[in-house]
């Protein structure tokens, strides 16, 4: 096994810092391995999804007829620009544009707010209907409908911490980045912090046709 | 080194490009609600999701610079959305053939 751990092809570049030996490449493997793990977590859920959705098939397009779209569709964009504000955030960093980083950055944390606000007025209108996990008129519904509301907000509020965990690490990120410690010749805990923000939207992606597409 | 030339890749995308996918991700959006909308029956899941894994590709590709990376993140990428397969495949032929 080699030992020696391959320095950061930007020290190499630049030429100083050549003695800290950081391994980049490990780093973002190490982050993707986390991502996996994050993927599997969802993909049980689907998985529940699919197989209730085949037994109620029936139910589950009636209860879809409860779900607003336009706030789902709203929050897809929301969410996609977030996406593209993140990584237009690295390519300034790679850029050395440190400015202009932290304004892509800072609006990639104001877009994840405003999913969240999204989403709480969402929620809220839908709790207004009466509808939440083990409400009396959730209850009165059949099965199906039970378990495509269950689904919903065990998987949209677990995508939802997810956003907020991000938005927690993207602050921290921002911090960095002000405080010189994330730099045009070491960003890689930017790109891992992306990584993360990307996987939630990828998990969006899917949430939105199988919840909000379903008439 | 190939992790140099993987770092120096992902450094060349442009802004642009970014704003393109962008673009792609939004009209995608709007192609799958609109498809959604039309009564395609059983198709209209097999249409958005095919729209939905349209998209994750290319957020992964690009946004997350899979493209441009080793050939060892694809790989862990293909083992994993093999497993996922498997695991989908034999949990749907329970349930499809139950009874």
């Amino acid at each position: 096994m080699s030992q020696i751990v391959e320095p950061a092809s930007s020290d190499v570049i630049h030429g100083h810092e050549a003695h800290v030996h950081k391994d980049n490449q490990g780093a973002k493997i190490g982050m993707w391995l986390f991502l996996l793990t994050e993927l599997l977590l969802f993909a049980g859920l689907f998985l529940l999804y699919s197989a209730y959705r085949y037994f109620h098939s029936d139910a589950f397009h009636r209860a879809g007829l409860d779900m607003h779209t336009l706030f789902g569709t709203l929050n897809t964009i929301v969410l996609l620009t977030s996406s593209l504000t993140m990584a237009l955030s690295i390519a300034a960093i790679q850029r050395g544009k440190k400015w202009l980083s932290i304004t892509f950055l800072s609006s990639t944390i104001l877009l994840g707010l405003s999913f969240l606000t999204v989403k709480y007025f969402e929620w809220s209108s839908e709790i207004a209907k009466g509808i939440y996990p083990g409400s009396a008129k959730l209850l009165d519904r059949s099965n199906g409908e039970i378990l495509f509301f269950g689904l919903y907000y065990t998987m949209t509020g677990l995508h939802g911490l997810h956003v907020i965990a991000g938005m927690i690490v993207l602050i921290f990120m921002l911090v960095f980045i002000v405080r010189d410690k994330i730099t045009k010749d070491d960003y890689i805990k930017l790109e891992n912090a992306g990584l993360y923000w990307h996987l939630v939207d990828i998990i969006w992606i899917f949430l939105f046709p199988l919840f909000y597409l379903i008439n | 080194m190939e992790a140099q030339e993987a770092k120096s890749h992902s450094e060349q995308i442009s802004h642009g490009t970014y704003v393109l996918v962008w673009l792609a991700l939004i009209v995608l959006t709007c192609i799958t609600v609109a498809a959604s909308g039309i009564n395609l029956a059983a198709f209209t899941i097999v249409v958005t999701l095919l729209i939905a894994l349209t998209k994750a590709s290319l957020v992964v590709n690009i946004f997350m610079h899979i493209k441009f990376e080793d050939k060892i993140f694809k790989v862990f990428l293909g083992i994993a959305g093999f497993t996922l397969f498997v695991i989908f495949s034999l949990t749907f032929a329970d349930v499809f053939f139950r009874r």
